[in-house]
């Protein structure tokens, strides 16, 4: 109960003390980020169902005699190759789980705290606005590698026990080694995580409008199933190219023997303008919010 | 108690730093069409404890957060240490230690472990010296034993500490406290009352609102009150007070004789109360020993005279109104 030590020196001696940033704070600042979203039990148990989804898709197709024509995309390679079981995993997870899931973490960032009230502890301690948001935002970009890489480790691991890792027979009917398969699929993970970054920053959007952080979620998962819908009429395949979900199983690219690059770069950039518009869109709505929570 | 606030009153021996701790001038905000906020000159000399007041609604607490960054403010100006804000907020803040509202913390992490994630997350706490502060804030508010509980089966009293506890996390110049005894039982705020005074004589300048007048009566050396968005007193608890009518009491027999003579020193008000057998009257500028020297030179026996002034809590509702009518 030493009250000197902790509240600075007797008034006598009382100057404005000089206010001292130390080395590496935007670094602790976005570390506690990371570990308040992976400490949360709710977002362990959404990573643990992405790491289902490869698990029962392997252990299904264990059980059951090979046959050819239905399912999810590459399932049928899956038992000549576990690596397969990664795309196939990614492709079931991309359409509706990994959504959710970013959805959820990426629209309860600051609509969460704003609930809650912690915003406003944050924000005087002082966390400074563009250092809030950036911090939340890397912290929900790791979240989404961390999402898709848990889909495709697992996958990885279980295709490995399951089938094994053999040398990969591509879409185009050429063969490469299996050191040449790993690679690429690194690169669809890759691609894929870049891919959800769209939906992520619409996450943050989102969740600097509101304080109701379970409407800011689910608003986040409706922009990517209204995308979806849109991608899924015809009618509209006028601007089916520049929807945020339509070139997500673009990773498919990555598997033929002469990828086309520029078309992946081109989804790429794509991806990345969403990103940009919405982060953007949101820093001008959270520099001038007023915390009223 | 006026006396001991009084000693308070000088700001400490300072060199170079202005003379108060906040200051707003013309501070105004609305929200739609309502003013919350009025034209605000906030004046909260360094070293005060500065009793915030006001019927809810009155806009203390939007005022708080123009302040402290998270509400702007649509005109007028604020000082906090003798900084602007909201542009030196990032130099200002870490000097300042708050709780508004009403405490909020991580409902699933343990109070310390919330403490460690504000103290990890601001730029100018020291982090060597993060553990031996966040031991020491929760110390000196009785949390230690509670320390590895989770915020979410903390009690209304010990949420409230957890709050004063991250408020002080690190050395302060200023500590804004938003009703920092709510929800406490007697003995805690005995000890929020201990421990703001005992963070006053180390020099830190505290603004403390609450609902407890009494409370406020006791700890504050200034005070300001609020009511419809505007300030409508402020100074030291002193002067506030005297702005109340002081009363002057004569207990005597000769009831007649002694109204007389008042109403002949030309106090205003003067009253009979037979019931207690004496005689009141405003006392106004007059010093009250000459009141006595005039009483007993007439013949009047006297049997006690007395000054009595307002509490606070009458001052109070006399300046803001009756009644649990929201004004707005």
């Amino acid at each position: 109960m030493s009250s000197a030590e902790l509240v600075g020196p007797r008034s006598g001696q009382r100057v404005t003390s000089p206010v001292v940033r130390y080395r590496g704070a935007f670094w602790r600042l976005y570390r506690e980020e990371v570990v308040l979203i992976l400490r949360r039990r709710r977002n362990q148990a959404l990573l643990l169902v992405l790491a289902l989804v490869p698990l029962i898709i392997g252990i299904a197709v264990k059980l059951s005699s090979p046959r050819g024509g239905d399912g999810p995309q590459f399932i049928g390679q899956v038992t000549g190759n576990g690596l397969f079981l990664v795309f196939t995993a990614l492709t079931v997870a991309l359409p509706l789980f990994l959504p959710l899931v970013i959805g959820v973490v990426s629209g309860d960032c600051i609509a969460g705290e704003a609930g809650i009230g912690t915003l406003r502890y944050l924000l005087t301690l002082p966390v400074t606005r563009t250092r809030c948001l950036l911090s939340k935002t890397l912290a929900v970009a790791t979240f989404t590698a961390i999402a898709v890489l848990t889909v495709s480790l697992v996958g990885l691991l279980a295709g490995a026990g399951l089938f094994g890792l053999h040398s990969v027979t591509l879409l185009s009917g050429d063969t490469v080694s299996l050191a040449d398969g790993l690679l690429r699929t690194a690169l669809v993970a890759g691609y894929v995580t870049v891919a959800l970054f769209g939906l992520a920053a619409a996450g943050v959007l989102v969740s600097t409008l509101t304080e109701n952080a379970i409407a800011a979620m689910a608003a986040t998962v409706g922009i990517a199933v209204l995308s979806a819908l849109l991608d899924a009429v015809p009618q509209l395949s006028g601007i089916h190219p520049i929807l945020l979900t339509d070139h997500w199983l673009g990773f498919g690219e990555l598997l033929r023997s002469s990828v086309s690059a520029p078309d992946l770069l081109r989804w790429t950039g794509l991806h990345l303008a969403y990103a940009a518009i919405f982060l953007s869109l949101a820093y001008s709505r959270f520099s001038t919010k007023d915390v009223t929570s | 108690m006026t006396t001991d606030a009084a000693a308070r009153t000088d700001p400490p021996a300072v060199s170079a730093a202005p003379a108060y701790a906040v200051r707003s001038t013309g501070l105004t905000r609305r929200f739609g069409a309502q003013l919350a906020v009025d034209g605000l000159d906030l004046e909260v000399p360094r070293g005060s404890v500065y009793g915030f007041l006001g019927p809810n609604g009155s806009g203390k607490t939007t005022t708080i957060r123009m302040l402290l960054g998270l509400l702007r403010p649509h005109s007028g100006r604020i000082e906090l240490l003798g900084r602007s804000m909201p542009h030196e907020l990032a130099d200002v803040l870490p000097l300042v230690g708050a709780m508004i509202e009403g405490p909020a913390f991580q409902p699933y992490l343990s109070g310390q472990s919330n403490l460690r994630r504000l103290d990890r997350s601001d730029a100018t706490a020291d982090p060597a010296s993060s553990a031996e502060r966040i031991e020491a804030a929760l110390a000196r508010v009785g949390l230690s034993a509670a320390a590895g509980k989770k915020f979410r089966n903390y009690s209304l009293g010990m949420k409230q500490r957890l709050g004063i506890a991250a408020a002080l996390l690190r050395p302060r110049e200023l500590l804004v406290l938003d009703e920092p005894t709510n929800g406490l039982d007697p003995q805690g705020t005995r000890e929020v009352r201990h421990l703001i005074r005992s963070l006053a004589e180390d020099g830190i300048t505290i603004l403390v609102s609450s609902h407890l007048l009494a409370e406020i009566e006791q700890i504050a050396s200034h005070v300001g009150i609020m009511s419809g968005g505007r300030l409508l007193r402020q100074g030291s608890l002193a002067e506030v007070l005297s702005a109340g009518t002081a009363v002057v009491r004569v207990t005597t027999p000769d009831l007649v004789e002694a109204a007389a003579l008042l109403a002949g020193l030309e106090l205003p008000e003067v009253g009979v109360d037979a019931e207690t057998s004496s005689v009141t009257a405003r006392l106004g500028s007059l010093a009250p020993e000459q009141i006595a020297v005039t009483l007993v030179n007439a013949g009047v026996r006297l049997r006690g005279l007395g000054v009595e002034r307002p509490h606070l809590e009458e001052l109070f509702v006399s300046i803001t109104g009756e009644g649990f009518d929201v004004l707005r």
